[in-house]
């Protein structure tokens, strides 16, 4: 089991420690409540990195990137970021990643944990032809998030990096440091990226002014709650990003990208499951890979991710269904241990979004 | 850290029983709801169903997991605490005054196979 640069910390303040992703993770600290609403409310740091980071770079770079990658990065401007994902010829998905515009031919690319040897496995088998350096720099970098309403302050003021000016979705470079202005957590914040011993240092200060040590598990409510998927949760090998409903993250006017035809056929005809929001009536909590029920008791499909909500006090859950229950508002039962609890399926956004666009 | 309360009697799944007469009390200990954290769901069985020694009888449930509640001994239903619809969080409180159901108990040699507050204790120790 891997450990980041930070686990000495997690472990000296005290965290609940757990595998993720082959990491040994801190995955809550004070609770997940407390931490929860210390993001919502105020500003939280956690410890990201577990994340892969890959390089490309060379006179193909952008024309690899282009191939494969879903989202349109032809002609983006230098410090713009992308969210997108990189799918399998059938259309299912490899991994859901950022790519950051570096520099002209010069893009970095942040990878799920669990899926770094897969991804880079994926990447240099997609990338002969193209003269490209790719790099796999996940050993090198440390990385942390700052979230919540005080994490430009936060940062400015704690960390000393400038970054009001960053608008979402963008980077920029201090030195040898990365910080973009993104997130996983529905709220504003950056990420920052750099050494290990720089990354350290980062958490320290954070942490003598106090700011709220965060875990995986209220990373895993925030993100949830705001209708954000997570690889192995809402989008897999089997669930392709159209299913998910992220089809605006897959450019089909493209001229060409690994998975675009399966990918364009399955939009045009509908696909036969898609990811929903469901609530339900009652307080039990839906769990992954419950099973989701019509009327008349037949399965439909499955819970990929469900909580008592901590922002707004309710059952919900995103669930993986037959598409002709998708439509908002339709009847729905979900099997919890030995009994059925109706719901109904609403927009998979259970909590709004607060970013500074 | 967790307390142990003399008199109930232990199970390994960390269930206690409270015995009055012919009725048992059943909930979770203290160490269990440290280990769970913030209780936020209490699933209960319906007054008249049976419970069955080592059987699963419902859940508790923290914010990021389900976690199954075993009977202590066999016996019916003859009341659920309803204050843990609404307050779940009781549990955490004090596991002990907050029982999750109220059972008659249909063998009581079966509180021979379960621990003193003594044993308990130790079992946690190990655990």
């Amino acid at each position: 089991m891997k450990k980041t640069c930070l686990y000495e910390k997690h472990v000296a303040l005290g965290a609940l420690i757990s595998p993720f992703g082959g990491f040994e993770m801190p995955i809550q600290y004070a609770g997940i409540t407390p931490e929860h609403m210390a993001v919502r409310e105020k500003v939280g740091v956690f410890d990201v990195s577990h994340m892969g980071e890959v390089t490309v770079k060379g006179k193909d770079a952008e024309r690899y990137v282009q191939h494969i990658f879903t989202n349109d990065i032809a002609g983006a401007p230098v410090g713009k970021i992308y969210y997108g994902m990189m799918c399998y010829e059938n259309g299912g998905t490899v991994d859901d990643l950022l790519v950051y515009k570096m520099g002209e031919n010069d893009f970095f690319l942040v990878i799920n944990a669990a899926n770094i040897d897969k991804d880079w496995a994926w990447m240099q088998e997609n990338a002969k032809g193209f003269d490209i350096d790719l790099q796999n720099r996940s050993g090198f970098y440390g990385q942390i998030a700052v979230q919540g309403p005080d994490a430009e302050k936060t940062v400015e003021e704690v960390l000393g990096l400038p970054c009001k000016e960053l608008v979402f979705y963008t980077v920029k470079t201090i030195g040898d440091v990365i910080v973009s202005r993104t997130g996983y957590t529905g709220e504003d914040g950056f990420e920052v990226y750099a050494s290990h011993e720089y990354i350290q240092q980062c958490w320290d200060k954070l942490i003598a002014a106090g700011v709220q040590p965060c875990g995986l598990g209220c990373r895993d409510t925030l993100r949830f709650e705001v209708g954000l998927p997570l690889y192995g949760d809402e989008l897999s090998a089997d669930i392709t990003p159209i299913m998910a409903g992220l089809g605006i993250f897959v450019k089909l006017d493209k001229p060409e990208f690994i998975g675009k035809e399966a990918l364009a056929k399955q939009k045009a005809e509908g696909p036969a499951k898609k990811i929903v929001g469901i609530e339900l009536a009652d307080k039990a909590i839906p769990r992954h890979g419950y099973p989701v029920l019509n009327m008349a008791g037949e399965t439909i499909g499955e819970v990929t991710t469900g909580y008592h909500t901590l922002s707004t006090d309710k059952s919900v859950c995103m669930a993986l269904i037959d598409a002709q229950y998708a439509k908002l508002d339709t009847d729905v039962q979900i099997q919890i241990r030995k009994k059925v609890f109706p719901g109904k399926t609403v927009k998979k956004q259970f909590y709004n979004k607060s970013y500074k666009k | 850290m967790a307390t142990v309360k003399e008199g109930l009697y232990y199970s390994e799944s960390h269930e206690y029983v409270k015995v009055e007469g012919n009725y048992g009390f059943i909930g979770i200990t203290d160490y269990a709801q440290h280990a769970l954290g913030n209780v936020v769901y209490v699933d209960m069985p319906d007054v008249d169903d049976e419970v069955t020694a080592g059987e699963e009888f419902g859940a508790v449930e923290s914010v990021k997991a389900a976690s199954d509640l075993y009977s202590p001994v066999s016996g019916t239903v003859v009341e659920v605490n309803e204050a843990l619809e609404d307050t779940p969080e009781l549990i955490n409180k004090d596991a002990f005054e907050n029982w999750i159901i109220k059972v008659e108990l249909s063998d009581k040699s079966e509180l021979d196979a379960l621990m003193d507050a003594k044993a308990y204790e130790a079992f946690c120790e190990n655990a």
